[in-house]
């Protein structure tokens, strides 16, 4: 599972000649990682109960993760976008 | 099914298609810069797409109308199995946020349109350049031809398909008059056509979601009914396997198989060609980063899609080719001209993807085949007329492709095009963080990556097929059932790790890299990231 990993590391890399990894970096590592976790564990959530209006809670808890992982794409983005006004100098584009 | 001709919905669809195709002309006008005649105003829309424009068009390309059939047909006959393309998408998008930007800064600085441009500068070998091009046409040409099967699955439906015993002329001139029309307008209007008609696939796909998803189940007494129906179904024993039909939730045996799936197509989607015409097309990196923001808006759209799977199975619906299943729902469900209003909303839905993966596909042969090995001298006139007869030659080929062999020919293929597409990885996105792979490293894994996903496929059965007959098969060492593509991928990878010491140990000679660290962080309006393209008359990319 090589592949996994490397994908929360991806937003540090961009500033190779400031090799920072601050609190903020982690955090925007943590909200792109988390959606993996929780959607690569399958035995989590390969259930039927609680159902929710009927339908199993296999169905319902990933349709869930997909406003969840939104959420936290968009905390991720606001972050990013945070810290590279912060290292431009508050310089707006 | 077949019974005569579905009035109503046939005006309705061919209403819609009329209004798509003059658009799709008209388009050509739309946003129009002063220079036509460059690759990037044809093959990528002069570049300049914003937030909502590239929304639209990703969603358009991306989930395709043999998506929107095949999804809720796979959970139609299997169940549960059929949902990872929700996990998948779920992924997909964490996943592009960290690589996409890079990219679009890359190759904007450099004037890269396709990703073998990216890794020939980049590793400066047009061996693996080349190889990423040749899987990139690869994989594409079957996924055209699927979209074929999505429109001829709704015009059989609506009873314009024929009979078994009509003139093969006869019974196929509604898809040859559907693609003619397509192949016209894309050779005219270039990436602006579908650009813009993916406003009226989208929208009357949201609508036909919303209504479906609604209307059907109060009319199947609510979801408790439905999946009540499918559980009793997917518990029967299929006499060829002696095993359950399906199951509503994966059993132990299942989850590798699950997880795999839905990583591997996550990391595979942005390595198609036509994935990464449509990102390239934006005006600047935000909108690439804002779109992974609001893109998962499709992903809920999937997940409702997918349970009209089992409402097919609650309504009664019986089709013996699974694909017809869910245009078979609508008619039995929706009244004629609403059914005529989903119709068209699936067969728009595979115009606007084969348009991009047709302009993808001849991008790839002109930058990549054309003008490196075969005329390196060519204008950006003439690559622009080789990309526009390559893009009617593309259709032309998944046209006898799909008249000419069975259709499991090409959803075969297709399932190879996702296994061999997400071979080019390690080089496309391992080359976007880092220059420490070996090119001949870099190619030797592809290859084995090829060989091995090609002949593990090769070896699945299934009960009506020999060989093809998935993509899930067992993972050397470890003995669960996983996704074929992402075996060949992890091998890939630890041969391009191992070659990769080998080869720097040697010293075997490096390519040379034209590019800099700080041109992947570049951003439009930067200095240095000159607009070599011209700025289009609206909204020119200085406006953010």
């Amino acid at each position: 599972m090589s592949a996994v990993p490397d994908a929360p590391d991806a937003p540090q890399a961009p500033e190779a000649e400031q090799p920072v990894v601050t609190p903020m970096r982690l955090i925007i590592a943590l909200c792109l990682f988390a959606p993996f976790v929780a959607m690569l564990w399958v035995g989590s959530y390969a259930k039927v109960d609680p159902t929710f209006i009927g339908m199993p809670f296999f169905y319902w808890y990933q349709m869930a993760w997909v406003l969840i992982s939104t959420a936290l794409t968009v905390i991720a983005y606001k972050l990013w976008q945070r810290d590279q006004r912060a290292r431009k100098g508050g310089a707006s584009k | 099914m077949n019974d005569g001709v579905n009035g109503v919905a046939l005006g309705v669809f061919i209403f819609f298609f009329v209004a798509v195709t003059a658009m799709g002309f008209l388009a050509a006008r739309w946003r129009k810069a002063e220079n036509e005649n460059s690759l990037d105003e044809w093959g990528l829309g002069g570049r300049s797409f914003g937030t909502w424009v590239t929304w639209f068009l990703l969603g358009g390309d991306l989930y395709t109308a043999y998506t929107f059939v095949a999804v809720p047909a796979a959970i139609y006959a299997a169940g549960a199995a059929g949902f990872f393309a929700v996990p998948y998408t779920i992924l997909v998008y964490p996943l592009i946020f960290t690589f996409l930007p890079r990219l679009w800064s890359v190759s904007h600085k450099h004037g890269y349109v396709t990703t073998a441009d990216f890794v020939r500068g980049r590793f400066g070998s047009k061996g693996l350049s080349l190889a990423v091009a040749f899987t990139g046409l690869l994989a594409t040409m079957p996924y055209i031809a699927l979209q074929l099967v999505g429109i001829q699955a709704v015009l059989d439906v609506m009873g314009v398909g024929g009979g078994e015993n009509t003139n093969w002329f006869i019974k196929d001139l509604p898809l040859l008059i559907a693609f003619g029309v397509l192949a016209a307008y894309t050779y005219s209007s270039g990436l602006r056509a579908p650009a813009l008609i993916a406003f009226v696939k989208d929208t009357l796909i949201y609508i036909v979601i919303a209504v479906a998803i609604v209307y059907i189940p109060i009319k199947l007494g609510g979801f408790d009914e439905i999946f009540a129906a499918a559980g009793e179904k997917f518990s029967q024993i299929n006499p060829a396997t002696d095993k359950p039909v399906g199951a509503l939730v994966p059993g132990e045996m299942g989850q590798w198989g699950y997880a795999t799936l839905a990583l591997g197509s996550a990391l595979a989607l942005f390595m198609y060609p036509h994935s990464i015409t449509a990102t390239l097309s934006s005006r600047s990196r935000e909108v690439i980063r804002r779109n992974t923001t609001i893109l998962p808006l499709y992903s809920l759209m999937l997940g409702l899609l997918a349970l009209l799977g089992f409402m097919a199975i609650a309504a009664g619906v019986k089709v013996s080719n699974g694909q017809l299943a869910i245009p078979q729902l609508f008619e039995n469900m929706f009244p004629d001209w609403f059914a005529g209003v989903a119709f068209a909303a699936i067969g728009i839905g595979a115009l606007v993807p084969a348009a991009i993966m047709s302009i993808a596909a001849a991008n790839l042969f002109t930058r990549n085949i054309y003008k490196d090995f075969l005329k390196p001298d060519a204008t950006p006139a003439q690559e622009t007329k080789v990309s526009k007869l390559v893009s009617l030659l593309v259709k032309v080929g998944a046209l006898v492709f799909v008249l000419t062999m069975d259709k499991t020919v090409a959803i075969n293929f297709q399932l190879l095009g996702g296994i061999w597409i997400l071979q080019t990885f390690p080089a496309l996105v391992g080359g976007l963080f880092t220059r420490w792979f070996h090119r001949w490293a870099l190619i030797a894994g592809w290859a084995v990556g090829m060989i091995y996903g090609t002949a593990a496929a090769y070896g699945v059965a299934s009960p009506t097929q020999k060989h093809f007959g998935g993509s899930s098969a067992e993972i050397p060492g470890i003995g669960e059932i996983g996704y074929i593509g992402l075996t060949a991928f992890v091998l890939n990878v630890v041969v391009t790790v191992v070659l990769t010491f080998v080869l720097r140990a040697a010293k075997a000679p490096d390519g040379i890299d034209e590019t800099s660290p700080s041109d992947y962080t570049a951003d439009a309006g930067d200095p240095g990231v000159k607009v070599e393209l011209p700025p289009v008359t609206a909204g020119a990319p200085g406006g953010h």
